[in-house]
C-alpha cells in the first residue's frame, strides 16, 4: 500500500529549523493495522500528514499503490485525498453548523456524486456507525463519542483505501474510546481497509497488528502487537 | 433669511435619495472587494490555506497605511485618482469612489478578524476530505462566519453613512451636504436636528435588519 524511502520533513519555524522525520523508510501492506506510537513532537503526525498527501516531504519518496506522492502538486494531491484517504481527528472537526448527514455528505462532494447519490451514501455510512436515527442531528446534540463516530463516517463516505486516524480517542473517556475501537476493528475487518493510528494510547496501540514506535524523527518496529491479521481473535 | 420647509423637504427628500445610492453602492461594491481582500488577507497567513509570507504583508501593510487615513483627508488625497478613474472630483458619483475604496479596506479587516475566530480544525478536515482550496474558501470560510459576518456589515453600514455624510462637505451630496449648506451655514438648526434624525433612523433600521438577518443565521 505504502512504499516510504528515506522521508525527511524539514520545517521552519521562527528562524529555528526543526527535523520532524529525519530518513523514515517503511512499507505498510494493503489490509494493515498499523499503530504509531512516540513521544509529543516526535514526528507522528508529520507522518500521517506525508502519507494522507496533506503535505509533501523535503526528500525522499512516499509510494502509494505505486503513484509517487511527492511529486504530486497541491491539485493531484487533493485529488488523492478525496478519493483514496480517510482522515480522522483528535477534536472531531465537524462543520458546527451542519447536521450529522450534512456533515457526512460534505465528504462526498469532492468525488463529484450527485445530491441524491451523496444523501443515499452519507444515510448509508451513519447506519454503518450505528448513527442512523442521530442523522438529523446537530454536532452540539451529539455526545463526544457520537461526534467521532460521524467524523468516522465522514471518512469512509467515499470508501476510501485508507484510513489515517490521529488520536481518534483522545478526547473520549475509556468506555467511548473502547468503542470506537471496537468499530474501527469492525470496519477494518468488513472493508478491508489499510488504518493508520496515531496515538499515545497503550492499549490503542496493542489493539493494532502491528505498533510502530517514532521519536525524534525516526520510526522503529514495535514487536508485540496482534501478528498477522490472520490471527486477529487473540491478543498475543 | 430662513427657507421654509415647502422648499425645503424636497430637498431633503432629494439628500435622503442620494445618500442612500452613495450607502448602497458603497456596502454592495466595497463590502464584496473587502470580502475578497479579507478573505485573502486570512489566507495568505501562515500555515493557511494560500500561505505566503510576502503576499501577507503586502497586503497587511497596504491595509495598514490605508485605514488609519482619516475619511476628510483620504477624500481629498486621492483627489487626483478620483479624477482619473470618475472624470470628476465633485458629486455623488465622485463621493463614491473614495468611500468604496476606503470601505473595501475597512471591511478586509472586519472579515480577517470574524475568519480567524474559525476552527482551524474544520478547515484542517476539508482539507482532508479532498476540497480544493476554492471549494473550502467558498464551502466553509464564507458560511461558518456568515452570523458574525452579517453583523460585521451592520457595523460597518453605520460607518459608511458617517463617510456619505463627510463627503457632503467636498461637494459630495446627500444628507450631510444638506445638514451643511441648510442647517449650519443658514443657522437653521432646526435642519441639522432633522437630518440627524434621518440619519438615525436609518442605522436604526439597518442594525434592526442586520440583527434580524444574522439572528437567523446563527440559529440555522
Amino acid at each position: 500500500m505504502y512504499e516510504l524511502r528515506d522521508v525527511m520533513k524539514r520545517y521552519t519555524q521562527k528562524n529555528r529549523i526543526v527535523d520532524a522525520l529525519r530518513g523514515v523508510n517503511l512499507t505498510i501492506g494493503e489490509g494493515e493495522l498499523v499503530a504509531i506510537q512516540g513521544p509529543t513532537g516526535g514526528g507522528k503526525s508529520t507522518l500521517l500528514q506525508l502519507l494522507g498527501a496533506m503535505d509533501r516531504p523535503t526528500s525522499g519518496s512516499i509510494a502509494l499503490d505505486g503513484l509517487e506522492l511527492a511529486g504530486l502538486s497541491e491539485s493531484a494531491r487533493t485529488d488523492v485525498r478525496a478519493r483514496t484517504v480517510g482522515f480522522v481527528f483528535q477534536g472531531f472537526n465537524l462543520i458546527p453548523t451542519l447536521t450529522a448527514q450534512q456533515n457526512v455528505e460534505t465528504g462526498l462532494v469532492p468525488l463529484g456524486l450527485g445530491a441524491a447519490e451523496r444523501a443515499e451514501r452519507a444515510a448509508q455510512a451513519l447506519a454503518d456507525v450505528g448513527l442512523a436515527e442521530r442523522a438529523a442531528h446537530m454536532p452540539d446534540e451529539l455526545s463526544g463519542g457520537q461526534q467521532q463516530r460521524v467524523a468516522i463516517a465522514r471518512a469512509l463516505a467515499k470508501r476510501p483505501r485508507v484510513l489515517l486516524a490521529d488520536e481518534p480517542t483522545g478526547n473520549l473517556d475509556e468506555r467511548t474510546r473502547d468503542e470506537i475501537m471496537a468499530m474501527i476493528e469492525r470496519l477494518w475487518q468488513d472493508q478491508g481497509l489499510t488504518i493508520v493510528i496515531v496515538t499515545h494510547d497503550s492499549w490503542v496501540a496493542r489493539r493494532a497488528q502491528r505498533q510502530l514506535w517514532i521519536s525524534d524523527g525516526v520510526v522503529t518496529e514495535k514487536t508485540g502487537g496482534r501478528g498477522p491479521k490472520a490471527s486477529t481473535a487473540t491478543v498475543r | 433669511m430662513t427657507l421654509g420647509w415647502d422648499v425645503l423637504l424636497p430637498i431633503l427628500w432629494e439628500s435622503l435619495g442620494e445618500t442612500l445610492y452613495m450607502v448602497s453602492v458603497t456596502l454592495l461594491v466595497g463590502g464584496f472587494a473587502g470580502l475578497l481582500l479579507g478573505l485573502a488577507l486570512y489566507t495568505t497567513r501562515k500555515g493557511n490555506l494560500f500561505a505566503s509570507g510576502p503576499g501577507f504583508t503586502v497586503l497587511n501593510v497596504l491595509v495598514n497605511i490605508v485605514r488609519p487615513i482619516p475619511f476628510i483627508i483620504f477624500i481629498t488625497a486621492i483627489g487626483p485618482l478620483t479624477l482619473a478613474v470618475v472624470g470628476t472630483t465633485i458629486g455623488t458619483q465622485a463621493a463614491i469612489f473614495p468611500m468604496t475604496l476606503m470601505a473595501t479596506f475597512a471591511t478586509s479587516r472586519i472579515v480577517e478578524q470574524n475568519l480567524v475566530a474559525l476552527d482551524p480544525g474544520v478547515i484542517e478536515a476539508a482539507r482532508a476530505m479532498g476540497a480544493s482550496r476554492l471549494r473550502i474558501v467558498a464551502t466553509v470560510l464564507v458560511p461558518e462566519a456568515l452570523g458574525p459576518l452579517i453583523l460585521g456589515y451592520t457595523f460597518l453600514f453605520v460607518g459608511i453613512v458617517d463617510m456619505s455624510a463627510m463627503v457632503g462637505a467636498i461637494g459630495g451630496g446627500g444628507l450631510g451636504d444638506f445638514a451643511i449648506v441648510y442647517g449650519y451655514q443658514r443657522f437653521n438648526w432646526q435642519v441639522t436636528f432633522i437630518t440627524v434624525v434621518v440619519i438615525v433612523v436609518i442605522v436604526q433600521l439597518a442594525q434592526w435588519l442586520g440583527n434580524t438577518l444574522a439572528r437567523r443565521v446563527l440559529r440555522r
